[in-house]
């Protein structure tokens, strides 16, 4: 039984003819922070998205990965014509009935206090953001796999989600982003560079 | 049997397969379709109810049953492809998609000839005729599919769960359409009459739909091997093969 | 703070109906047009056939259940299209509850929202088009059952296209011919009422087929749905 939250091995990733990415390694293990680096297209979102098992026919090799996973992709998974506390009360992932008292902590820890009860839809881009990541502070899995997750946020919001992945991490849990922006993470941080793993 | 599957899902192996299956699978096909066509066409017996025109019968029942037939060869690929991740098995599918819509199309269009002079109209809502009509549009969705998505691997994909739910399917709606079809119809047509049909013409039209299965094995492997043509050019054994 | 609670399935469903049902209410077009649709449509017919009420009575039932038929196809083809675009057809995925029963509250919130109400009023156009209101409970009956199956069935149909350009018309070829049985045992009932014959042989055929859809769909649409999400 290992302790590795996920796990990959020699995993190769293609997109119709094209191989994208092969021999992929890694080892999450609890307390872990990985950023996955590395140019545009080179394939960051679908390995990440395979790690979440959202892809799998085109993915070959060995992949071994806990249950306890939450997931934000690109798109925010919000509705415009809900509230931020009706986004994150019937969230479609799940979240398993957070009471009314942990979803305002959850968005004034993103620094939406007060927002609740807005219509998401008049929200600005970078306030869609931080509900989205508004899940982070609500009881979630172990192994967050966060896609672009800096993408719209300010300086501040940078710091937030910085220290949240940090106490995430010392909590035992696990964090593997895609980003171009390099995240100050006090050298926790492992970067896996995806150019070693560029495909044919 | 997991050997057996393995095996079936190389494809070298399918290529030397088709390599040596061809060459004389082509030569007897070709021949039994135009024996088979030509006595039937112009030598079996007349009928006595419905004259010559029932002649197009060797055509158009083989190719119906074939058709059929086809779809489940389809699905089975398909079933093959998502439960043992075989990817020959997706171009199998592929390959035997466009051939099962075009014997649909002959059976349709030879049953259209059939009833003209029969009936007097081209087109009559047989139980029979519209099922093979739906059968047609179930074809031509499978294809259509395909064709819509860019990424061909996840459209082999989406194609073998349509063509499985397609299977499920096509019994209900072969039953469905019998049972509309026998409410609404006064006099009881039957195209093909469970009353006992003579020897003399029995035997070619047996004949006729197992050389119509074997032209189909005959295009699936045309097809197969053609694809992997295209699929592997640039892959060593194919190259090594096509240089000996 | 880092352990997930356990999920509760029954709880997940109750939650995702009402949050289907609340987005629908939030724009009521999206209910109210299959409606109207089917109403412009069914005024149609008799402009095309003749006002003559004894013509449009014997053709009432087909053409009742071939528009239902359509306005169905209408709400299938807006099945998950929001949910992929914005991201929520992920999570779906990504829920620790199996995707097969996942995707049923945003069906069961479709079908109450259409199916439901478009039976309920059926009787209605029924009557536009001659059909008397002693064959009203075998009309709403046959086609709650049938709107059912026709959501199942097209569920699987928009799972698979969803994620593709134009897919609607795709939708269309893909999924009428699976329809026909339902259109045929639809109007057999309809017309076994109308003619002093038993409906009951024909509602049962659907009931069996709402069952057997239960069944056998979710599993279809979960892999077309996961299909979607590879693109």
């Amino acid at each position: 039984m290992t302790t590795a939250l996920l796990e990959a091995r020699d995993l190769s990733i293609h997109k119709g003819l094209r191989q994208l990415l092969k021999d992929v390694t890694l080892c999450v293990e609890p307390g872990d922070l990985w950023q996955l680096a590395g140019g545009n297209g080179i394939g960051k979102t679908s390995l990440l998205r395979s790690f979440a098992r959202l892809a799998s026919i085109e993915v070959y090799g060995d992949l071994s990965r806990c249950d306890d996973v939450l997931y934000i992709g690109h798109s925010a998974a919000l509705k415009g014509a809900m509230t931020p506390r009706q986004n994150l009360k019937y969230h479609p992932s799940g979240l398993c009935t957070p009471t009314d008292t942990e979803i305002e902590e959850a968005l004034a820890a993103v620094g939406l206090a007060g927002y609740e009860n807005a219509l998401t839809a008049r929200l600005s881009a970078g306030q869609k953001r931080r509900v989205a990541l508004a899940r982070l502070f609500l009881p979630s899995g172990r192994l967050w796999l966060l896609d672009e997750p800096f993408t719209a946020l300010d300086v501040a919001g940078v710091a937030i989600l910085e220290q949240r992945f940090t106490a995430h991490a010392q909590a035992g849990g696990a964090v593997v982003f895609t980003s171009h922006q390099s995240a100050d993470l006090g050298g926790l941080l492992n970067v896996l560079d995806l150019e070693q793993f560029r495909g044919d | 049997m997991w050997r057996i599957i393995h095996q079936f899902g190389s494809p070298p192996w399918v290529y030397r397969f088709c390599d040596k299956v061809i060459p004389w699978l082509m030569p007897i096909t070709i021949g039994a379709l135009l024996v088979g066509s030509v006595w039937g066409l112009l030598f079996a017996p007349t009928d006595y109810k419905q004259g010559d025109s029932y002649r197009i019968i060797y055509i158009h029942v083989p190719a119906a049953v074939v058709a059929l037939a086809g779809y489940y060869v389809m699905a089975l690929a398909g079933l093959v492809s998502l439960v043992w991740r075989v990817k020959l098995a997706d171009t199998a599918m592929r390959a035997a998609a466009p051939i099962g819509a075009a014997y649909t199309a002959i059976a349709l269009i030879t049953g259209a000839i059939w009833g003209k002079p029969t009936w007097g109209a081209w087109w009559v809502w047989d139980a029979r005729i519209t099922s093979m009509l739906i059968l047609f549009f179930l074809y031509v969705g499978v294809i259509a599919l395909f064709e819509a998505y860019e990424n061909k691997t996840v459209a082999a994909r989406a194609c073998a769960i349509l063509s499985l739910v397609g299977t499920v399917n096509i019994p209900i709606i072969y039953k469905s359409v019998d049972w509309w079809y026998s409410l609404h119809q006064p006099a009881s047509i039957k195209f093909t009459g469970s009353s006992a049909i003579d020897a003399s013409m029995l035997y070619p039209l047996l004949g006729m739909i197992i050389t119509f299965y074997a032209l189909f094995a005959l295009l699936m492997m045309l097809n197969l091997k053609q694809s992997l043509t295209e699929e592997y050019a640039q892959s060593a054994w194919l190259n090594k093969r096509l240089a000996a | 703070m880092t352990e997930t609670r356990d999920i509760d399935i029954l709880h997940y469903c109750r939650s995702q109906t009402a949050r289907h049902l609340m987005l629908m209410v939030r724009s009521p077009s999206e209910v109210v047009n299959p409606l109207l649709f089917f109403l412009l449509v069914i005024v149609l017919f008799p402009l095309g056939l003749g006002p003559d009420p004894e013509q449009l009575s014997v053709l009432a039932p087909g053409i009742l259940w071939v528009v239902a038929l359509l306005s169905n196809l209408m709400i299938c083809m807006r099945l998950f299209v929001d949910d992929l675009e914005d991201g929520s057809l992920e999570q779906v995925a990504m829920a620790r509850v199996p995707l097969s029963i996942a995707v049923l509250p945003q069906l069961l919130a479709s079908w109450l929202a259409s199916g439901l109400l478009l039976s309920l009023v059926s009787p209605i156009f029924g009557l536009m088009l001659g059909l008397p209101l002693d064959v009203a409970p075998v009309l709403v009956a046959s086609l709650l059952m049938g709107t059912a199956i026709m959501l199942l069935l097209g569920a699987v149909g928009a799972a698979l296209t969803v994620g593709v350009q134009r897919g609607g018309i795709l939708l269309a070829i893909l999924i009428l011919p699976l329809y026909v049985p339902i259109l045929i045992a639809g109007t057999r009932a309809l017309n076994e009422a109308l003619h002093g014959g038993d409906p009951t042989v024909a509602l049962a055929l659907l009931g069996a087929g709402v069952t057997g859809g239960l069944l056998l769909a979710p599993v279809a649409i979960a892999a077309g749905v996961r299909v979607s999400l590879e693109l």
